[in-house]
C-alpha cells in the first residue's frame, strides 16, 4: 500500500499520547487492519491468553479425572507413582524451569535491543526443550520395558510383590499409568510444539526482526512456553510425588 | 432488473475485488470467509436434512422396513454429528458472526485474519473426514458417544468420527477466540459497550462458551480415541473406569454447547425486531447481561442429562434446581423482545416473520425445557421423544429460523441484492406449518413412552409418526424455497442500496456489498444503539493526513 | 388423575402405579402454567403485531425500558419456576425410597433382552411377572453396555450400567400388561430390547409362582454357587476364617484397613467379589482372589440374595463374633 493510501485511522481516542503516535510511518509489522501498533500488540496478547485459557480447559478434563480416580484408587496411584524415577522426574522439573528462565531473558533481551544475547538465550531455550523430551523419552522406554504401558502385554506383578502389605488391583493400576501416558504425553505435544514454534522464533531472532519496537510474537511464544512449564509444575507432584513417605 | 454488469462496472467492493479461486481459498478478508462458511454448512446442512428424511421414512412403519437397524442407527447419529458440529454450531457465528461483526463495531476485519482463514480450513478438512468416516463404516454411537458401548462394543468408525470433531472443535474454539479479541480491542471511536448491538453481547457470550468449554469435549473425545485404539480403562468398567465419568465430561461442552447454538439466534432478533418495530430495544442492559448470565449459568447445569444415569439424589436436586436458574435469562429475553413490539409501527417483513416464528417456537421449547428439569417428570420423559422434540423445538424452531430470519435481513448488505419479498414470507409461513406439524406429536409419543433411537416401534405410536413425517416432507420444501430464490436473487434480484431497511447500525452505513475494509472512513459512533427515535446522525469520519 | 388419564388416552398414557398419578399431577400443573403463559404471550405478540402494524400517522413511541417491569418479571417466573422445582424433587424422593419390606427382583440387562431373577428362583427374559399393589424393588446391572429399564406406564426409568447396581422401584395399581423398554442406545437392537410388564392378582400371581420351573430359591442357589466356589472356606461362620464372618454382615457398618467405614450394600458386595482389594476389612490380610470373569452376573445376583439371607436382625457390626452362624438360614416360605 502507498503512503497515500495507508491513511492512519486510529481504532481508539485518543492515541496522542501513545508510544508509537509518533510513527506516521508505519512499522513494517503493522497489519492493515489494526490501527497502530499498540492495538496489534495488545490483540496479540489477548488471543494468547484466551488461547491458554483453552489449554487449561483441555488439559483440565485430563486433571478431572485423575482427581476421580486417584480419590477411588489410592493405592495404586501411589504405587504407580513410586514406580515412576524420581530422579528423571526432578532433573526434568529443574530443566524446565531453567528453560522459563532464558525465555523471560530473551524477551528481557529484546527489550534492550542486545540480538546477539536474545539468540544465545533462544537457542539455550531450545536445548532445555530437547532435553526435557529426551528424558521423557528415556522414561517412556524404561515403563515400555517394564510392562507397565496400558494394553495387552500390560502387567504390574513387579509393583504388587514389591508392596505385598497393600492391595494393588491391577486394573486399577492400569487407570494410573492410563492417565500417566495421557497426560505427559499430551505434555510432551505441547513441548514439541513448542519447540517447533521457538525454533522459528530463533531463527526470525537472528535475521533482526525482533527489537524494542517489535517482538510481540516472541512475548506470545514465551507466554505459551511459560503455560507448557506450568502445566508441568503440576503434573509433576502429582504424577511422581503422590506418596514418597517411607513405608511402614 | 438490472443486470450484475451494471453493478459490478461502478464499484469495486469485497465480491469484485479480484476473481478466481485462488482470490477465494487463499482470503483474510472476513466477508468472503463468511461466504466460504456458508457454502460449507449449507452443504452440511443437506446431508445432516438428507440423513433426517431417511429417518422419517423409516419411522413411517412401526417395523423397520426400509433400511436395516444397524443402518438407522448410523443414520441417527449421524445426523445428530453433522447438525450439531458442522451446521448449527458454526451457523450464525461463522457466517452471520463473521460477516457483520467488524462492519457492527466499525472495525477493517476480525482481529485474526489468517486464523479465521484457518478455522474454516479446520471445518472442511474436519468435514472431509466425517463424510469418509459415515462412507467408510459410518457411527453408529449418537452424538453423545457413551461408553463402554463407543470404545469397546461398536464396530463403526467411531476413531474417525472423533478426530473429526475434535478438529471441528479447533474451528469453533479459534473463531470464538478472534471475536472476543475483536470486541474487545477493535471498537469505533465511540462504541462503548452499551452502545453495541445486542447481536455482538450475543456473539461475545457465545463466544466465551466456545473457548471454554470446547477444548473440555476435545480431550474426552480424544480419551475415547485413544481407549479405544490403546485399550485402556479410563471409561470402560471392565478395565477399571467408569461410564459416568464419561458423561459428566461430555455434557461439561454439550450442555453450553446449546447455548452456543441458540445464544447467536437471540443475537439476531434484537436487530430485526428492533428494525421492523422502529423501536429500540426494551431493557437493553437487561438482554445484554442476560446473554452473559446464560453463558454463565450453562456451565453449571450439565447433570441434568443424567438425572437417571445414576448421579446421586442430592446432586440430583442441585442440577434440578440450578437448571431453572438458566430459564430466567432467557424468558427475560422473550418479554422484553414482546415489550418492543409494544407501541411500535410494524412491518411484516419476511425477517420479522421469522423472529416471530422464532419467539413462539423457542418460547415452546424452552417452557418444555421446564418439564424436563423437573425431576418427577424427567424420569418419566429423558430419553423418549419428549426430548427430541424439546429440542428440535428450540435448535430448529428457534436457531435455525433465526439463522434463516438473519440471513434475508442481511442479504441485502451481504449480495447487493433484494430477495423476492413474497416468495421469503411464503417460505417462512410453509417453515413454520412443516416445523410445527413435524415436532408437536412428538411431545405426545414421547409423553406416552416411545423411547429415542429406536429403528422399530410399537404399532398404537404409528399415527403420530406418520404425522411428523408429513411435516418433514413440507418442512424440507420450506427449507428448499431460499435456496432457490436467493440463488435466483443473485443474478436477478433487485439491487440494493447501502440500507434498504432503513434500519441503525454501523452495517447500514457502508454499501451494499461493503468494499473490502468495509469503511471508506472509520466512523466515530455518537449516539446509542438501536436509537430508532431520531435519524441517526452521518458518521463523523476521523481522518488524518498521512 | 387416573380418569383423566383414560379420558385422554391414546394421547395419554395410563397410569398403572402409584407413583404414576403424582407425576401425572404435576405434569398437568406444568401444562396448564406454561400454556396459559405461553398463549398469553402469543396473544401479545399478535396484539401488538396488529395493533401497532405501520400506519401513516402513528410513530413508534421509543421505551428505553423499565427496571420495575423487568425485576418482575424476573421474579415472578423464578418463583413460579421454584414450586415446579419443588413439587418435582418431591416426586423424585419417593421415586429414590423404596419401602422397607419391597420385594426384590434382580434384573440384568445385556444385549439385547432383559433377564430376570425373582427371590423364589423363577427367571425371566424380557417378561416381569409381578403382583398387584405389592411393593416392588429392582436390583439391576449391565452385563456390557449402558440400558435403561423403563416402564411408561409406571412412570419409572433408571439406566442400568455395567460394573454398579441401580435401583428403582413401583407399586402397581392395576392388573394388565404393560412394556417394557430399554431407553438408553445399546446397539444394533435396542429397539428390540422390549418385552412385557405382567401386573397380575394375587391369585394368579401364586398359581404363575408355582407353576414356573424354579429350582429352589435365589438365594438357595447362591449358596451353592458359595459352596461351589469354596468362599466357605475362608469365610467360616467362625473367627477362625481367612475371610470375614457374612452372618449379619448385609447392611451393617463395616470398617476398613485404612480406616474408612462403608456400609456393606449391594454394590460393596458385588465389589468384594470382584474386586476385592479395593475395600479390605480392618484385621484382615488382602488375599483374597478376584472372582472376575468366573462368575456371571446373573451368579452374582444370587451370591447377593444369598449373603442377604444372612443378615438377622438386631442390627450388630460384621466383626461381632457371636452371631449365628450361616447355616442356620431363616425358614423361606417355600413356594413348590
Amino acid at each position: 500500500m502507498t503512503m497515500a493510501a495507508c491513511r492512519r485511522s486510529p481504532g481508539r481516542l485518543p492515541l496522542s499520547h501513545s508510544p508509537t503516535a509518533i510513527e506516521h510511518e508505519h512499522n513494517p509489522a503493522l497489519q492493515h487492519h489494526f490501527a497502530d501498533m499498540d492495538q496489534q500488540k495488545k490483540a496479540a496478547a489477548l488471543g494468547m491468553w484466551l488461547f491458554l485459557a483453552t489449554e487449561i480447559m483441555f488439559f483440565g478434563g485430563m486433571f478431572c479425572a485423575y482427581l476421580v480416580y486417584r480419590y477411588w484408587y489410592y493405592n495404586e496411584f501411589a504405587a504407580g507413582s513410586r514406580s515412576l524415577d524420581l530422579k528423571w522426574g526432578t532433573i526434568n522439573t529443574a530443566v524446565l524451569i531453567c528453560s522459563s528462565l532464558t525465555v523471560a531473558l530473551s524477551v528481557r533481551a529484546a527489550q534492550l535491543g542486545k540480538r546477539k544475547l536474545l539468540v544465545i538465550l533462544l537457542l539455550l531455550t531450545l536445548l532445555f526443550g530437547l532435553v526435557f523430551l529426551g528424558i521423557k523419552g528415556i522414561e517412556w522406554k524404561s515403563k515400555f520395558e517394564e510392562h507397565h504401558v496400558p494394553g495387552v502385554a500390560f502387567n504390574v506383578n513387579d509393583i504388587m510383590h514389591e508392596y505385598p502389605q497393600i492391595p494393588i488391583d491391577p486394573q486399577h493400576a492400569q487407570v494410573f499409568f492410563s492417565l500417566y501416558f495421557a497426560m505427559t504425553g499430551l505434555h510432551a505435544l505441547h513441548m514439541i510444539i513448542g519447540v517447533g514454534l521457538f525454533t522459528f522464533i530463533a531463527y526470525y531472532a537472528y535475521k533482526g526482526r525482533y527489537g524494542p519496537g517489535y517482538y510481540t510474537p516472541l512475548e506470545n511464544a514465551g507466554l505459551y512456553w511459560h503455560f507448557v512449564d506450568i502445566i508441568w509444575i503440576y503434573l509433576f507432584p502429582l504424577l511422581y510425588l503422590i506418596d514418597r513417605k517411607p513405608l511402614r | 432488473m438490472s443486470t450484475a454488469a451494471t453493478i459490478s462496472a461502478e464499484r469495486e467492493h469485497y465480491l469484485n475485488k479480484g476473481y478466481g479461486i485462488r482470490s477465494w481459498l487463499f482470503t483474510t478478508d472476513h466477508k468472503r470467509i463468511a461466504l466460504l462458511y456458508l457454502v460449507t454448512i449449507t452443504f452440511f446442512f443437506f446431508v445432516g436434512g438428507i440423513l433426517a428424511l431417511l429417518i422419517r421414512l423409516e419411522l413411517l412403519t412401526p417395523a423397520g422396513d426400509l433400511v436395516q437397524a444397524d443402518t438407522y442407527n448410523k443414520l441417527f447419529s449421524e445426523h445428530g454429528q453433522v447438525m450439531v458440529f458442522f451446521f448449527l454450531i458454526p451457523s450464525i457465528p461463522a457466517v452471520l458472526g463473521n460477516f457483520l461483526v467488524p462492519l457492527m463495531i466499525g472495525a477493517k476485519d476480525l482481529a485474526f485474519p489468517r486464523i479465521n482463514l484457518l478455522s474454516w480450513y479446520l471445518l472442511v478438512i474436519a468435514g472431509i473426514i466425517m463424510l469418509h468416516a459415515m462412507m467408510v463404516g459410518g457411527v453408529d454411537t449418537g452424538w453423545t458417544f457413551y461408553t463402554p458401548f463407543s470404545t469397546a462394543f461398536s464396530h463403526t468408525s467411531v476413531v474417525e468420527a472423533g478426530i473429526s470433531i475434535f478438529i471441528a472443535g479447533f474451528s469453533s474454539i479459534l473463531t470464538g477466540l478472534n471475536f472476543v479479541v475483536t470486541i474487545h480491542r477493535m471498537r469505533a471511536p465511540g462504541m462503548t459497550w452499551s452502545r453495541l448491538p445486542l447481536f455482538i453481547w450475543a456473539h461475545y457470550a457465545t463466544s466465551i462458551i466456545q473457548l471454554l468449554g470446547t477444548p473440555v469435549l476435545a480431550i474426552t473425545l480424544l480419551l475415547v480415541v485413544f481407549e479405544r485404539v490403546f485399550k485402556l480403562g479410563i471409561f470402560d468398567p471392565i478395565r477399571g473406569g467408569d461410564p459416568l465419568l464419561f458423561q459428566h465430561l461430555f455434557w461439561f461442552y454439550s450442555h453450553p454447547a446449546v447455548y452456543i447454538m441458540i445464544l447467536p439466534a437471540m443475537g439476531v432478533m434484537n436487530e430485526i425486531i428492533t428494525c421492523f418495530s422502529r423501536k429500540r430495544i426494551f431493557g437493553y442492559s437487561f438482554v445484554a447481561m442476560s446473554s452473559i448470565a446464560i453463558a454463565v449459568f450453562g456451565f453449571l447445569v450439565w447433570a441434568h442429562h443424567m438425572f437417571v444415569a445414576g448421579i446421586s439424589l442430592y446432586s440430583a436436586l442441585i442440577f434440578s434446581l440450578l437448571s431453572y436458574s438458566v430459564a430466567v435469562p432467557s424468558a427475560i429475553k422473550v418479554f422484553n423482545w414482546t415489550a418492543t413490539m409494544y407501541k411500535g409501527s410494524i412491518t411484516y417483513s419476511t425477517p420479522l416473520l421469522y423472529a416471530l416464528g422464532f419467539i413462539g417456537l423457542f418460547t415452546m421449547g424452552g417452557m418444555t425445557g421446564l418439564y424436563l428439569a423437573s425431576l418427577g417428570i424427567d424420569v418419566h420423559v429423558t430419553d423418549t421423544y419428549f426430548v427430541i422434540a424439546h429440542f428440535h423445538y428450540i435448535m430448529v424452531g428457534g436457531a435455525v429460523m433465526g439463522y434463516l430470519g438473519g440471513m434475508h435481513y442481511w442479504w441485502p448488505k451481504i449480495s447487493g441484492r433484494m430477495y423476492p419479498e413474497s416468495w421469503g414470507r411464503l417460505a417462512a409461513l410453509i417453515v413454520f406449518i412443516g416445523f410445527n406439524l413435524t415436532f408437536f406429536p412428538q411431545f405426545v409419543m414421547g409423553y406416552l413412552g416411545m423411547p429415542r433411537r429406536y429403528w422399530q416401534y410399537p404399532a398404537e405410536f404409528q399415527v403420530l409418526n406418520v404425522l411428523s413425517t408429513a411435516g418433514a416432507t413440507i418442512l424440507a420444501v420450506g427449507y428448499l424455497l431460499p435456496m432457490v430464490y436467493f440463488l435466483w436473487s443473485m443474478r436477478y434480484g433487485k439491487i440494493a442500496d447501502a440500507n434498504p431497511w432503513n434500519a441503525v447500525g454501523l452495517e447500514w452505513m457502508t454499501e451494499s456489498p461493503p468494499p473490502t475494509f468495509n469503511f471508506d472512513e472509520t466512523p466515530e459512533v455518537t449516539w446509542e444503539a438501536y436509537d430508532y427515535g431520531r435519524v441517526p446522525p452521518q458518521p463523523r469520519e476521523v481522518a488524518v493526513e498521512p | 388423575m387416573d380418569r383423566l388419564a383414560t379420558l385422554l388416552s391414546p394421547l395419554w398414557p395410563v397410569e398403572a402405579s402409584t407413583y404414576a398419578g403424582n407425576v401425572d399431577a404435576l405434569m398437568i400443573f406444568l401444562l396448564v402454567v406454561t400454556g396459559l403463559v405461553t398463549i398469553g404471550i402469543f396473544i401479545l405478540i399478535l396484539v401488538f403485531a396488529t395493533r401497532y402494524r405501520r400506519r401513516p400517522g402513528h410513530e413508534p413511541l421509543q421505551i428505553e425500558g423499565s427496571t420495575l417491569l423487568e425485576i418482575t418479571w424476573s421474579a415472578v417466573p423464578l418463583f413460579i419456576f421454584l414450586i415446579f422445582f419443588t413439587w418435582g424433587a418431591l416426586i423424585f424422593f419417593q421415586e429414590r425410597t423404596p419401602p422397607r419390606g419391597s420385594a426384590e427382583i434382580y434384573v440384568v440387562g445385556k444385549q439385547w433382552m432383559w433377564k430376570l431373577q425373582h427371590e423364589g428362583g423363577q427367571r425371566e427374559i424380557n417378561e416381569l411377572h409381578i403382583p398387584v399393589n405389592r411393593d416392588v424393588r429392582l436390583i439391576m446391572t449391565s452385563q456390557d453396555v449402558i440400558h435403561s429399564f423403563y416402564v411408561p406406564a409406571f412412570r419409572i426409568k433408571q439406566d442400568v450400567v455395567p460394573g454398579r447396581y441401580s435401583y428403582t422401584w413401583f407399586h402397581a395399581t392395576r392388573p394388565g400388561i404393560y412394556h417394557l423398554f430399554c431407553a438408553e442406545y445399546c446397539g444394533t437392537m435396542h429397539s428390540g430390547m422390549i418385552g412385557d410388564v405382567v401386573v397380575m392378582e394375587p391369585a394368579q400371581y401364586e398359581a404363575w409362582l408355582s407353576g414356573g420351573g424354579a429350582t429352589g430359591s435365589l438365594a438357595t442357589t447362591g449358596q451353592a454357587i458359595f459352596q461351589q466356589l469354596a468362599c466357605n472356606t475362608c469365610h467360616r461362620s467362625d473367627t477362625q476364617g481367612r475371610g470375614p464372618n457374612l452372618a449379619g454382615l448385609f447392611g451393617k457398618p463395616v470398617v476398613l484397613e485404612d480406616g474408612r467405614t462403608v456400609i456393606a450394600n449391594e454394590d460393596y458386595i458385588r465389589e468384594s467379589i470382584l474386586n476385592p482389594a479395593a475395600k479390605v476389612v480392618s484385621g484382615f490380610k488382602p488375599i483374597m482372589p478376584t472372582f472376575q470373569g468366573m462368575v456371571s452376573e446373573e451368579q452374582l445376583n444370587a451370591l447377593l440374595a444369598y449373603i442377604k439371607s444372612l443378615s438377622q436382625p438386631p442390627a450388630s457390626v460384621a466383626q461381632t463374633p457371636n452371631l449365628q452362624s450361616p447355616g442356620h438360614e431363616q425358614q423361606k416360605p417355600k413356594v413348590q
